[in-house]
C-alpha cells in the first residue's frame, strides 16, 4: 500500500496498470476445449431437464452439452442462439446459481452442478470466434417495425422480427448500442469489448437499422413511430435513478451507481478513472454489487455496501455477495441512510439500524465516506407511453400493451426480473407475438 | 495379511500379478522396472526365430478409445513381436531371472508351424532359467498373415500339433495363450489340452478397428491413410474375457486346467473377479502402459485388503469360487422375482430411469408433476436397466418379492420352489418329453 492508496478524495490512479488489468480481467476464464469436455461430460442429460425449466429462455441445456461433448460447439451454439440471440452474454452474467444450475440435479447430489454458464460460453464463443451467424432471414414481409432501446429486450426483439422477414429500425437514446450489456454490467463480466462484438454480430442477419441518440420522448414521439411503422416495440430501459431522500444527499461526491458503472465501462483507461479513498454503496442489488466491487477493484481503500434490509432480502444473489466479500467489500444490513454529512464535499454518511419491517431501531452510526453511490433502483421515465401498472408499462401475454399494435418487454415492462436474460425472452416471445399480429391479415 | 504368493503350474511368484507379454516386458530396463515396482511376473516380450529382425510400422502402433476425462477405456494395437534380435533378448532375460530369482520369467514364443523350428528356440530359452514358455496363438494382426499368431490359435489341430512339438522338446511348463477371434473358445482350450499344455492362458486381443479418421476416411490408427485391423485390449474388453475364462473353468472337458486371465486388469478387482472364476493368476499389460509399474502396489494391497476381509489366507482360496455358480440360461430360476425400488431420499430427479423405461422399456416408472419417480409393480419387469442408467449408486435398487407376495404384473403368488426354462410349460421340448 502506498500514500496514492491512502489519499483523501476522488482521485484517479490509486493502482498501477498491472493491478487493474488483474482486477478487471475475465471473473470466469474460457474454458479450453480439454475443460469444456470434462464439464460437459458431468451433465446428465436428464428427461425433462429441470435447468432448462430454470432458463427464462428454455434453452435445450442436456442438448448443447451433449453437442459439445461430442465435438460440435457450433451446433451447440446454434442450440444456445435459437432460443436465445444473446446467449453469449447471458453465458456471461445470468446468475446462473440461481437459474439454470441451482436446478441442476448435480447440485442437488453433490453440491457441484454442471458448469452450464461456463460451457454455454464455450459453445457460443466457438461459433462467434468463426464469425458464423447461423440465422438467416424469412422472405421480406413488406412490413416494417420499430424497436425502442437497443438493449437486450429490444435486440433480440429485432433479431426474431428480421429473421421472421420484417424490416426493424431501433431507436436508441445512447451513442452505443447494448444498453445496459454495453453500459450497465461489471467490466469483468464482458471483458474485450465483447458487447459490442455482440451486437455487431447479430446484427449480422441483416434487416435491422440502429439509429443512436434518438431517445423516445425527446427525439422521437411515440405517435410518429406508430404512424411509420407497422408495429412498436417498447424495450427501453429505466432512464430514472431513485433518490435517498435523505438530508445532503445533493453534496458533491454523492453519486448515482448507474453512471459509474456506465462511465467505467466506456473509459479507454480506467488509470484515468477516479474513485474516492471510502467508498458507501446503498442498495442490494446487482448495481450495487457491481459499482461496490468495481470501486474496490480501482483502488478504494474501504467500500462499504449498506442496504436497509436483510441478506437474504438482497436482490445480489448469495453468489455475488460473497464475491463481494471476497473482493473486500464489507456488508452492512439493516440500515438506511439518515444524513450525508459534509461541507459541500460528503465526508461521512449516517444510517440508521432497522429492523425487518424497516422500522428505525434508534441505533445509528457514521462511515466516513469522500464517495456515495445510490443503487436504490431506477425508475421508467416517459410520457404518451401505453397504460402504466405500477410504475411500468403494463402488459399482458407476451408484451401486449393497451395500446393496440404497441408491445414492452425487459425493464421498462411489469413482470420479469431485471435480468438480462429474462428481458431477452421477452423481446422474442413479443416477436413471435408481432410477427403473428402482422401475418395474419 | 493374506498371502498372496502363488505356484501357477509349479511357477511360484509372490503375487498373482504378471505382466503380459507385450511392449512393457521387451527389454531388460523395462523388466527390472517392473520388478523393483512389486510385479510378481513377467511374461517376455514374444520372441520369434533366429534371423533378420522383425520390421514394424514407423507410424502409429495404437489406437484408442476414451471415455470421460479422456480415461482410457480400449487400446488397440499393431505392433508386432519383438523387433530386437534374438540373443540380446535371450541375454537379457537371463540377466534378470539371475537377479529377480523369486520373480516369475515366462518367454512368449512364436515361430513357424515347423518342429524344428520349435526344437531349435526351446533349448535357448530353458539356458536362460527362465520358468516356463507362453505358445503365442493369439495375436491376431500382422503375423497372422505369416501363418502364426491367431491363425494357429483359430485351427484346434494346429495348437494340438505346436503344443505337443513343445512338451516334447522342453522340461519346461508350457502355458498356450488363446486367441478370442474365435467362436466357442473351449474348442482350442481342448485341443491345448490334448496337446499337453500345463496352462491356458486368455485372452490375446480383440480384432478390431477402433476409429475411422472422419475426413481421411481411413481407420485408426492410420499409417499414411490406410488402416490395418489391431489387437484391441484394455479395460473394455475385459467382459468379453471374463465369460471366455469362465467357459473354460465350467466345461467339464477343461474343468481343472490351469488359466492365466488376461483382459482389461486395471484394478485388484479385476484381477478378483478373474480370479473367482477360475484365473490361478492374471497378466496385466494396458493398465500398465496407461499409468505406469506402479499400480501394482494397489493391486497387491486391494487383494490383500479383500482377502483379509474375506479371511482368506491364500489365493487358492479365491480361485474359481465363483465358478459353481456360473450357469446356463436355461437353470435359472423363473420364480425369482424382483422390482425396482425408487430411493427418494437418494432420488436427484434426473429423470433418467425414466426416459430409459418409457422410451425403451416397459413404461414401468411413473413421473409425476413435482418430479417424482415411482415403479410401477404393475409394469415391472425387473430388467434392471434403471439401475444401469440411473447416476446415482445404491438409488435404485432390484428388491426380491418373498415366498407367497402377489406380483401384481403376472397376477402369480411368487411360489417358494425353483421353477427354470427346462420344465417350462411353454418349452416345447418339456411338450415333447411329456408326450
Amino acid at each position: 500500500m502506498d500514500a496514492r492508496a491512502l489519499k483523501e478524495g476522488i482521485i484517479p490512479g490509486r493502482l498501477d496498470a498491472e493491478d487493474l488489468n488483474e482486477g478487471f480481467k475475465d471473473l470466469h476464464a474460457p474454458l479450453t476445449e480439454h475443460e469444456a469436455f470434462v464439464a460437459a461430460d458431468r451433465c446428465y442429460f436428464c428427461h425433462d431437464a429441470p435447468c432448462i425449466t430454470a432458463c427464462p429462455t428454455e434453452i435445450d441445456i442436456p442438448l448443447f452439452i451433449r453437442q459439445i461433448a461430442t465435438d460440435t460447439p457450433e451446433a451447440a451454439a446454434k442450440t444456445i442462439l435459437t432460443q436465445n440471440i444473446l446467449g453469449g452474454m447471458c453465458a456471461r452474467v445470468c446468475p446462473t446459481e440461481t437459474l439454470c444450475e441451482e436446478a441442476c440435479v448435480r447440485e442437488a447430489a453433490e453440491g457441484e452442478p454442471v458448469q452450464i454458464g461456463r460451457l454455454q460460453r464455450h459453445a457460443t464463443d466457438t461459433l462467434m470466434a468463426q464469425g458464423v451467424h447461423p440465422f438467416s432471414r424469412a422472405a421480406p414481409t413488406g412490413k416494417t417495425v420499430a424497436v425502442v432501446g437497443a438493449g437486450p429486450a429490444g435486440l433480440a426483439c429485432a433479431h426474431r422480427l428480421a429473421m421472421n422477414g420484417h424490416d426493424v429500425v431501433v431507436f436508441d437514446a445512447r451513442p452505443k448500442a447494448g444498453g445496459l450489456n454495453e453500459y450497465g454490467i461489471a467490466a469483468y463480466k464482458t471483458t474485450e469489448d465483447f458487447a459490442a462484438r455482440e451486437v455487431d454480430w447479430l446484427l449480422q442477419i441483416g434487416g435491422i437499422e440502429i439509429r443512436n441518440e434518438i431517445a423516445l420522448g425527446r427525439d422521437v414521439e411515440m405517435a410518429d413511430l406508430q404512424a411509420d411503422h407497422d408495429a412498436v416495440f417498447l424495450g427501453m430501459g429505466l432512464g430514472g435513478v431513485n433518490s435517498l431522500s435523505t438530508p445532503g444527499e445533493e453534496k458533491t461526491g454523492v453519486l448515482d451507481a448507474v453512471n459509474f458503472i456506465a462511465d467505467l465501462r466506456q473509459t479507454a483507461d480506467l488509470a484515468t478513472l477516479p474513485v474516492g479513498r471510502d467508498v458507501v454503496v446503498i442498495g442490494g442489488g446487482m448495481t450495487a454489487v457491481d459499482a461496490a466491487v468495481q470501486s474496490k477493484l480501482l483502488g478504494a481503500l474501504n467500500v462499504t455496501l449498506v442496504y436497509r434490509r436483510g441478506r437474504d432480502r438482497m436482490n445480489a444473489s448469495v453468489w455475488e455477495q460473497d464475491l463481494a466479500a471476497a473482493k473486500g467489500v464489507r456488508i452492512i444490513t439493516n440500515a438506511s441512510p439518515v444524513a450525508v454529512h459534509g461541507n459541500g464535499m460528503v465526508r461521512e454518511i449516517e444510517f440508521e439500524f432497522t429492523d425487518d419491517s424497516l422500522e428505525p431501531t434508534g441505533e445509528t452510526f457514521r462511515l466516513a465516506a469522500d464517495q456515495v453511490f445510490k443503487a436504490i433502483g431506477q425508475t421508467l421515465i416517459g410520457d404518451n407511453l401505453p397504460d402504466l401498472e405500477g410504475r411500468k408499462i403494463a402488459v399482458t401475454g407476451p408484451g401486449r400493451t393497451s395500446v393496440p399494435g404497441v408491445w414492452a418487454g425487459g425493464d421498462c415492462a411489469v413482470g420479469g426480473d431485471d435480468l438480462t436474460v429474462s428481458a431477452v425472452a421477452e423481446g422474442r416471445d413479443a416477436a413471435e407475438d408481432i410477427h403473428a399480429a402482422l401475418t395474419r391479415a | 495379511m493374506a498371502d498372496l504368493t502363488t505356484d501357477f503350474v509349479g511357477i511360484k511368484s509372490p503375487n498373482p500379478f504378471w505382466l503380459a507379454s507385450a511392449p512393457p516386458t521387451d527389454k531388460e530396463y523395462n523388466v527390472r522396472r517392473a520388478f523393483e515396482a512389486g510385479w510378481g511376473g513377467v511374461v517376455w516380450k514374444t520372441l520369434g526365430e533366429d534371423g533378420p529382425p522383425i520390421v514394424n510400422v514407423n507410424g502409429p502402433r495404437y489406437g484408442a478409445i476414451w471415455g470421460a476425462d479422456r480415461r482410457l477405456l480400449g487400446l488397440n494395437n499393431i505392433e508386432l513381436i519383438t523387433d530386437r534380435p534374438l540373443e540380446v533378448n535371450l541375454r537379457e532375460i537371463k540377466a534378470v531371472k539371475r537377479d529377480y530369482p523369486d520373480r516369475a520369467m515366462i518367454v512368449s514364443l512364436m515361430v513357424p508351424c515347423e518342429e524344428a523350428a520349435w526344437k531349435a528356440i526351446l533349448p535357448l530359452v530353458e539356458e536362460t532359467g527362465a520358468d516356463g514358455v507362453e505358445l503365442n496363438f493369439g495375436c491376431p494382426h500382422g503375423m497372422s498373415e505369416r501363418g502364426m499368431g491367431s491363425a494357429v490359435g483359430q485351427v484346434p489341430e494346429y495348437i494340438t500339433m505346436v503344443t505337443r512339438w513343445v512338451k516334447q522338446n522342453t522340461r519346461m511348463p508350457c502355458i498356450v495363450k488363446l486367441t478370442p477371434n474365435i467362436t466357442d473358445v473351449r474348442k482350442p482350450a481342448m485341443a491345448a489340452l490334448e496337446g499337453g499344455a500345463d496352462a491356458v492362458s486368455l485372452i490375446n486381443t480383440i480384432n478390431s478397428i477402433t476409429s475411422v479418421d472422419l475426413d481421411l476416411f481411413a481407420p485408426e490408427p492410420t499409417i499414411d491413410g490406410k488402416g490395418a485391423h489391431g489387437g484391441y485390449c484394455g479395460p473394455a474388453v475385459k467382459p468379453i474375457a471374463l465369460n471366455m475364462v469362465a467357459e473354460i473353468a465350467r466345461t467339464p472337458e477343461t474343468r481343472g486346467l490351469p488359466i492365466s486371465g488376461i483382459g482389461g486388469v486395471t484394478t485388484w478387482k479385476d484381477a478378483a473377479e478373474f480370479m473367482a472364476l477360475g484365473a490361478g493368476n492374471v497378466q496385466v499389460c494396458t493398465a500398465a502402459m496407461t499409468y505406469g509399474f506402479k499400480i501394482v502396489q494397489e493391486m497387491i494391497s486391494g487383494l490383500s485388503q479383500y482377502m483379509d476381509e474375506k479371511e482368506m489366507g491364500s489365493t487358492s482360496q479365491l480361485v474359481g469360487r465363483a465358478v459353481p455358480n456360473i450357469s446356463d440360461w436355461q437353470n435359472l430360476n423363473l420364480n425369482y422375482v424382483t422390482k425396482a425400488r425408487i430411493d427418494q431420499d437418494l432420488c436427484i430427479q434426473c429423470g433418467r430411469c425414466y426416459a430409459a423405461c418409457e422410451d425403451t422399456s416397459h413404461q414401468a416408472i411413473a413421473m409425476s408433476e413435482d418430479r417424482v419417480f415411482t415403479v410401477k409393480d404393475d409394469e415391472c419387469v425387473a430388467c434392471n436397466l434403471c439401475v444401469n442408467v440411473c447416476p446415482v449408486e445404491e438409488c435404485i435398487t432390484m428388491e426380491e418379492l418373498p415366498t407367497g407376495a402377489l406380483d401384481e404384473r403376472t397376477g402369480q403368488v411368487v411360489a417358494e420352489e425353483h421353477a427354470d426354462w427346462t420344465s417350462h410349460p411353454n418349452n416345447p421340448a418339456v411338450k415333447t418329453a411329456a408326450e
